[in-house]
């Protein structure tokens, strides 16, 4: 192609002011971070992991940006996370416990057993919902400048997370109404936090990675959240599944997470049903090996697609 | 201190440009409807006997071709070239925001990259939280940003305003503000696209300053520019990328006696090739442009006279109610300096809305205004305050020559300046005393 052009110069440039001196030899080249970045087609990133530590700094203030700008948006904000989930465990107990006369687990009062099983399930599906357009919501950022793009479907889950807080709250309220104590277990509360956050991440990125490619892809999230309250036992207890079925049950992972957190929460009322917990951990851990590898597998082409 | 800092060994960048759709980004129904639809076909053709063709919808494009070069530490280099020689491709994949499709780079370092002012401002925010979240996106720590905090605050003028959202502050506070965080960068190796190109001339002044300064710090700094006299200034060596390639390398002074040889030499860009750029740009949520074309009496000119009025005019689809939606064009001479821009709605009272449906819009330079020299147009359609919706401005070089009756008396007499204006000018007789 380039033997379109002819070699010679075209002398008519004006001939100009120098340019700035060359640079003298400086001592005040950072030494630190001289490491050495290879870019190669599919090339998977070596220390992608240290990397995202790196950069642990502007995840803590992107996610500190969501949550602010969710708040200081509107004054609804903090109204709209406490008045969804109290609806919606009111018209669970009417529906589950009053008129379909479901049991509670124990003796735990139904609502209390109801919110138990929403925390979780809140958590799982605003996760969901917030990370799979964050990257759609931040595609400035992603096309601009560099950093591990899974710093952004994580902020989002920061967002979710201070919301289920907020919630938290009000169960320790409702456990205070109805005077119920829950027992040493509640100590064991955040390793199923944890368990519930990797249990919506592992979904979470593999949509939020999908959505970039296919937009349409975000319609499916409405329906599991819509179509998961009633599959999973949000309004009710995961004992009223039939024995023989209850292994199936628990495949969905959000079963294992919601008994876990009853488990926690409803002092020695509630019992786990193991085999179903552990078939639970086991999709979690898949989902999620699944859900970073596929990111990781997309995340360096986001930039054209956004 | 001359080790080689980056190293771009035959590095290629390829885009799959689909034919048949014409939308960003792709839906899954499509992409089954299309899979089916080639399913029947391959097994159609494969009935047949005829050799099968995979997507013949999509075209390859390479954006970047088998590009070498080595960067020293400390050099400046000027990146240059015609829209769409790789320029921009050239910039994202050193700032790894997107991946080689072919060969490999090799950096060290820290790289900082400045591709636009202001990324990731959010309006809700302060200006005390926006310098901090700005600050980490570009790759600034925490205590970095503590320690720069009050340099960046008075480079940029907002004191008073540090606690204010920013969707307070004025277009030239908010330039300012992203701009001073920009400055106080500190990394080893910094790449520049055209922000330069924004805000007014002391504003652009004020960061060529700053630029040269970081280049006088030792640090290696890679300059994207259309602006040749920017590149003289800072750069020692510069890089001519032409259609996807490295077409030379070396002092800047002859690199940009080359690039003006191209500009020359595929100057006159046909309508035709100029719709089919327009074509191939990728589709804007906001805006599809048609066309863009220069006309004299209602036609495209031959050759553009100066003593008719020169019509500069686009015609577009608006694709969903748009507030700030403009189409612009700025002026050049033959040294890419930029001799005025120009907006079609810089005299409203308040920035319109534009409804749905397809429009023509056209500008008038005046006639008796340009001089009997090369000048190159550029156009472009954007949204006031977000963004342009054309991935470049569409660069269109014409000839002048001089009608009318400016200098008719001085035969052969060639006016210096850029502009040719007609002024009114008056003789009168003073009463003798």
């Amino acid at each position: 192609m380039s033997t379109l052009f002819s070699k010679t110069s075209s002398a008519n440039a004006e001939k100009a002011a120098t340019p700035v001196d060359a640079p003298a030899a400086s001592g005040t080249i950072a030494k630190e971070s001289e490491r050495l970045i290879v870019l190669a087609p599919g090339r998977a990133e070596r220390n992608y992991w240290s990397d995202l530590w790196r950069y642990r700094e502007l995840f803590a203030i992107l996610a500190w940006r969501d949550v602010a700008v969710r708040y200081k948006q509107t004054a609804i904000g903090m109204g709209w996370a406490l008045i969804r989930p109290f609806v919606a465990m009111v018209v669970f107990t009417i529906i589950f416990g009053r008129l379909a006369g479901l049991p509670t687990e124990g003796d735990a009062p139904y609502p209390i057993m109801v919110f138990a099983g929403m925390l979780p399930w809140f958590l799982f599906s605003s996760i969901l919902s917030d990370a799979s357009g964050s990257l759609i919501g931040n595609a400035n950022l992603i096309s601009k400048v560099y950093f591990p793009r899974l710093v952004i479907p994580a902020a989002a889950a920061v967002v979710a997370l201070t919301d289920f807080l907020v919630n938290l709250l009000m169960l320790a309220a409702l456990m205070i109404w109805y005077g119920f104590l829950p027992g040493w277990r509640v100590l064991l509360l955040p390793a199923f936090v944890l368990l519930a956050i990797m249990a919506s991440l592992g979904p979470a990125l593999w949509i939020t990675a999908l959505n970039v490619k296919y937009r349409d892809f975000r319609y499916i999230i409405p329906f599991i959240v819509q179509f998961g309250v009633y599959v999973s036992p949000v309004g009710f207890s995961s004992s009223v599944i039939p024995e023989n079925w209850r292994f199936f049950y628990s495949l969905n992972p959000v079963v294992g997470v919601i008994d876990g957190f009853r488990w926690c929460l409803l002092a020695g009322e509630s019992r786990i049903y193991l085999p179903g917990f552990l078939a639970s951990l086991c999709v979690v851990a898949l989902f999620l090996w699944h859900g970073v590898r596929y990111f990781r597998a997309t995340e360096r082409t986001f930039a054209d697609m956004v | 201190m001359s080790d080689v800092v980056i190293r771009a060994e035959g590095l290629g960048k390829k885009y799959l440009i689909g034919h048949q759709s014409n939308e960003r980004y792709t839906a899954l129904r499509d992409v089954l409807a299309r899979t089916a639809k080639g399913l029947v076909r391959s097994a159609r053709d494969m009935i047949r006997g005829r050799q099968l063709i995979q997507g013949d919808e999509v075209e390859e494009f390479w954006a970047l071709k088998d590009v070498n070069f080595d960067v020293r530490r400390g050099d400046v280099v000027g990146i240059i070239g015609r829209n769409g020689a790789g320029k921009s491709t050239l910039l994202k994949i050193l700032s790894r925001i997107t991946e080689p499709s072919a060969g490999r780079v090799e950096i060290k370092g820290r790289v900082a990259s400045l591709l636009e002012v202001g990324t990731g401002f959010h309006p809700e925010l302060t200006g005390r939280e926006n310098i901090f979240l700005n600050g980490a996106i570009l790759g600034m720590s925490r205590a970095e940003i503590k320690r720069k905090f009050d340099e960046i605050v008075a480079f940029a003028e907002v004191e008073k305003f540090l606690d204010t959202p920013v969707k307070h502050y004025s277009s030239g506070m908010y330039v300012r503000l992203a701009f001073a965080v920009a400055a106080h960068l500190e990394p080893e190796i910094l790449v520049v696209d055209e922000v330069l190109a924004v805000g007014d001339a002391e504003f652009q002044k004020k960061c060529l300053g700053k630029m040269g300064e970081v280049a006088g710090q030792g640090r290696t700094v890679l300059f994207v520019s259309h602006n040749m006299a920017a590149v003289r200034r800072l750069c020692r060596r510069a890089i001519l990328l032409s259609r996807s390639r490295v077409f030379k390398d070396g002092g800047t002074e002859d690199i940009i006696a080359h690039y003006f040889d191209i500009m020359d030499r595929e100057g006159s860009a046909s309508q035709d090739e100029i719709e089919k750029r327009i074509a191939g740009f990728p589709p804007d949520p906001n805006c599809r442009l048609i066309r863009v074309q220069l006309r004299q009496e209602g036609k495209p000119p031959a050759r553009v006279e100066s003593a008719k009025p020169l019509e500069v005019v686009f015609e577009y689809e608006i694709l969903q109610e748009t507030v700030g939606f403009h189409a612009f064009f700025r002026l050049f001479d033959n040294e890419d300096s930029m001799l005025f821009e120009s907006i079609d709605f810089a005299e409203e009272v308040e920035v319109p809305s534009v409804a749905r449906g397809s429009y023509r819009s056209t500008a008038i330079i005046p006639a008796n205004l340009l001089g009997a020299r090369r000048y190159e147009i550029a156009l472009g359609v954007a949204i006031a305050h977000k963004r342009y919706c054309t991935p470049e401005l569409i660069r269109i070089p014409f000839d002048v020559e001089l009608t009318g009756k400016i200098n008719q008396c001085l035969p052969g007499y060639v006016s210096p300046g850029k502009l040719l204006p007609s002024i009114d000018w008056r003789m009168e007789q003073r009463p003798q005393s």
